[in-house]
Formats: structure tokens, sequence, C-alpha cells
């Protein structure tokens, strides 16, 4: 393919863009690539800033996606700390926060995620963080330690990953959720029990089902939370973790579809044919699933970053994958494979006490929509194989250890 | 520097250095060579970065670890000489390492 002349602008140089401009490259693109990053860094992992990176065990480059020397090698516009203000559809232009004005031939929108905050007294106190990129995580290792104390407020993902490294690094923690179980929203209540007892029996505490009145201060800085039963529970930290909203400011103000998401179809494409969105800031089909949805996940940015970017380079689409998600804390490993959309029963193979075990979640004619995985990889990866297939399983079978992964829809 | 051949499914090849102490993988994801994905970033959560070492070099690459192995098992088209490029370390040992990629990593 030959297109010198035109150029692809890249907003947001997360996981998602990082990806895009590489694949572009890959598949033959030679016009010109800008990609756009808010951020001082060049595109770099965020998972391990909840986990290897914020117990200190990965240098700087490790968290890189690419070296830095890979942008000129590829002869691709890197543009960091830099941020893309408005995008002029009628001129096909991006507006920069320098003063920069680019024009594109395609234009891909992958500016992610916001935490989200609250918006209780106290809220603004020095020590009450959240976590989303390098910098975020630098204020937060800094705050974490022996003699430290940490509440953290929502029992999701990034919360008890924070807590599992916060006792990795000698710090108390305490998690506080407003649901009856953590992961409330992302995980079924086998799962829930057993990470609540798991890091309990590391030091970790919990508040569940609790109500934040406020956030409590003394000099400036947060020294408690305050909950609506009136207990104040003592910290020098706050992590706010409360999931994330998707950055689409930039794609309504343009006037794209956007609901909960930049909306684009199979192909990570907008409501305008020339702009895509990829990553965390979309609201993305799901084939399997029949249904749309926002992800926010690595394989997710990386796939939609190969939709985007066969699309442009002409080459076929790529086949839908099924959708996943992992995490680590402490010695376990859980990964999910698929979403249990429609599910109606949910069948546990394999022992929580032995700590190997996975959840299998089935619709109602039995075809397998989700495994939930618990340091139990034939499961996560069988289990994602059959749910790509629409296996239907038979639950007496999934019981079953002694048949192995392979064996099941037999 | 050690140099790894890496050989596409369509036949091209990519020499390339890939320093001591980096993963086989990341040697392919810094230069950009098609073929590896690479999904979980190297945590050996994904299975998409499986390569076939040439015969003559599988043995010096080590073992592969009981969490590979599962994650290896149920890859597409697996082979006695299927690894996932993050689990192996580049060591001066694997200066001339050469492999090739499957089909597909989906």
């Amino acid at each position: 393919m030959t297109t010198d002349g035109s150029r692809i602008v890249v907003i947001g140089a997360g996981h998602a863009g990082g990806s895009a401009v590489a694949l572009l490259r890959q598949y033959g693109w030679s016009g010109a690539i800008a990609l756009i990053g808010a951020e001082p860094l060049p595109p770099y992992q965020r998972p391990p800033l909840s986990k290897a990176w914020l117990k200190g065990e990965a240098d700087g480059d490790s968290l890189l996606l690419r070296p830095a020397r890979f942008y000129a090698d590829q002869r691709i516009d890197l543009r960091l700390s830099t941020r893309a203000v408005a995008i002029d559809r009628a001129e096909r232009q991006v507006r920069l926060s320098d003063g920069a004005a680019l024009e594109y031939a395609h234009l891909i929108i992958s500016t992610g995620a916001r935490p989200r905050t609250l918006s209780l007294p106290g809220a603004d106190l020095r020590g009450v963080l959240t976590l989303r990129g390098a910098a975020d995580a630098d204020r937060l290792k800094a705050a974490l330690g022996p003699g430290r104390r940490i509440a953290i407020i929502g029992g999701g993902y990034i919360g008890l990953e924070v807590a599992a490294s916060a006792r990795a690094l000698g710090a108390e923690a305490v998690v506080l959720e407003r649901e009856e179980r953590v992961l409330a929203r992302v995980a079924c209540p086998v799962l829930s029990d057993f990470f609540t007892r798991y890091h309990a029996a590391r030091g970790v505490a919990f508040e569940l089902g609790c109500r934040i009145e406020a956030l409590e201060g003394r000099g400036g800085a947060v020294a408690g939370v305050r909950l609506s039963d009136g207990r104040l529970v003592a910290c020098d930290t706050v992590l706010v973790g409360v999931g994330a909203a998707a950055d689409e400011d930039l794609a309504r103000d343009a006037g794209l579809d956007c609901d909960g998401g930049i909306v684009v179809d199979g192909q990570a494409r907008t409501s305008d044919p020339a702009i895509f969105a990829i990553g965390d800031c979309t609201r993305r089909p799901l084939p399997l699933y029949g249904r749309s949805f926002r992800l926010e996940s690595v394989p997710n940015a990386l796939e939609q970053a190969k939709q985007a970017a066969a699309a442009i380079c002409g080459r076929p689409a790529p086949p839908p994958e099924v959708p996943w998600f992992w995490s680590d804390q402490y010695d376990i490993r859980l990964q999910i494979a698929g979403l249990p959309f429609d599910a109606t029963e949910t069948v546990l193979r394999g022992d929580p006490e032995a700590g190997s075990f996975a959840i299998f979640h089935l619709a109602a004619d039995g075809t397998l929509r989700a495994v939930e995985a618990v340091s139990a990889a034939p499961e996560f990866m069988g289990g994602k194989m059959m749910i790509a297939r629409r296996q239907r399983l038979l639950p007496e079978r999934i019981r079953d250890t002694a048949i192995s992964v392979k064996d099941l829809p037999a | 520097m050690p140099k790894v051949t890496y050989i596409e499914y369509n036949g091209t090849e990519h020499v390339v250095d890939v320093p001591v102490g980096t993963s086989v993988m990341r040697g392919a994801v810094d230069n950009n060579i098609p073929g590896i994905d690479a999904d979980c970033g190297g945590e050996c959560a994904c299975a998409t970065c499986h390569v076939y070492i040439e015969p003559e070099w599988f043995a010096k690459t080590g073992a592969r670890s009981s969490q590979e192995e599962s994650m290896l098992s149920f890859a597409a088209v697996t082979q006695d000489n299927s690894r996932l490029s993050c689990q192996i370390e580049m060591t001066a040992e694997l200066d001339g390492l050469v492999l090739r990629m499957p089909e597909g990593q989906h």
C-alpha cells in the first residue's frame, strides 16, 4: 500500500494507541503517522502499575511497550506531554495543546478512561490518590511502606491488587467496599469469597457493605475515612478505586456518537468513517454475546488496534476474539475468559481450599459463556477456546476433575 | 550483542540483536517483527508469543515451566519444539538462535 502524503493521527499513547502505530507499520502503511500522548512517557504497560511496578520489582524500561528508539526507527512522529484539544472533522484536522494543527487522512482516538473520583467532603485532601498512570503509581509507591496505613475505597481489581502490593511493602491496608462482597461488578460470589479470605489471611482488613460519609484530615492531609455508622477508619493515604469512565469528551465535542464510550463497529470505526476509536474509550460490539459493551482490558485494546489498522490498510478484518482479563495478587493468578452475559448457571470445578479452581458460567442451553480460573491455566485456555466455539457443556462433566479440560465437550 | 533469527510463517527472515537478559519475545516486539502478538506483555498468561525453536537450538532454550506447559497445550498447532518466547531469556549461549512463527497466535 502506498499512501505517502496522507497522515494517520493517533490521539492517546496508551496500550491501544501504541499498539496501533506499530501494527500500521507491520501492515505496510508507509505514510506519516503521528502519535499524541498527554503523558511524558512513550507508550507503557499499565497492568504492572498496581503490581510489579508498585512493589519496585520492575524498572522504567521494562514498563515501556517498546523501547524509546522504536518510534524514530519506525518513522512515527511521537509527540509527548501534548494533548489534543479539538477535532475539526470538516477540515480533517486535530488541534493540539501546543497550538499545532495536524491534518489527517485517518484518525484513531485512543484516549482511554479516567478514574472516577468521589464527591465527598475531604476528597481533595493531600494523600487522596487514584491510580491510572505511572505518575499516580509513583505517588502511591511513596506512600506505602512499614508503618503506613492505606484505606482503599473500592474492592475491585485495582483495589485488591494495591492491597496485595501494600502488604508486600509492609504497609497496613483496609479495603472499604459499598457492596456486600468484593469484585461485585466483575466476578461471581465464590470468587469474591475466595479473594476476601486470601487477603484477610495476609493481613488485609475489610469493611464490606459500608457507606462513606467523608474523608477527614489533619493539616490538609488525609487522616481517616468516616463511615456512615460513625466510625473513623484511620489511615495516612486513601486510594480511590471506584472504576473509570470513558474519556470521550473530544469525540463527543466533535459530534461522534457516544454512549458511555465512543460507539464503534466491529472494525473499530466510529460514526465518521475517517475516524476510528480503540481501547477503554469505546463501546464496541461483542459478536459472541450479541450486544455492545465497554471493556477495560489490554486484550481489548490490542484487538481493536488490530481491527483499526487492518481496516485502514485494506487487510481482511481479524476474527473476533473472546474477551479476557487477568489479575495477579500474591501468588494467585486469576484469568477470566469471556463474560457471563445470559449465564444462568455457575459450576465449580476444583477446590478453592486447594488454591486452584475454576467457575464455569453456562447459558440456559448449556452454552459456555465465561470461565473464571484461579491458578488454573488449562481451564482458562480451554475455556477460552470452547467459548469461541459456543460449546455446550454438561455441569456434571465440568465438576468431574478426572475428565481433562480438553475432553469436557465429549 | 547476540543475534536471533525470526522467520515469519511466510518465510520472511528477520535477524536482529537481542540484548542478554531480554526475552526472545521482547526482541521481536521491540523490532516490530510481525507474528508474535504478546498480548499479556510477557506474563505467561496468554500464549500469543508461541514460536517453534529450530531443533538444534531447542535444548539450549531450557525447560518449559508447568505454567508454560499448560498454556502451550492449548495454543494453536503446537509441536515438540514449541515454546512461549516470553519465557526464554536471551543469553550469550543463545547467540545465533533461529526460530519460526506459527501461522497465527489466536
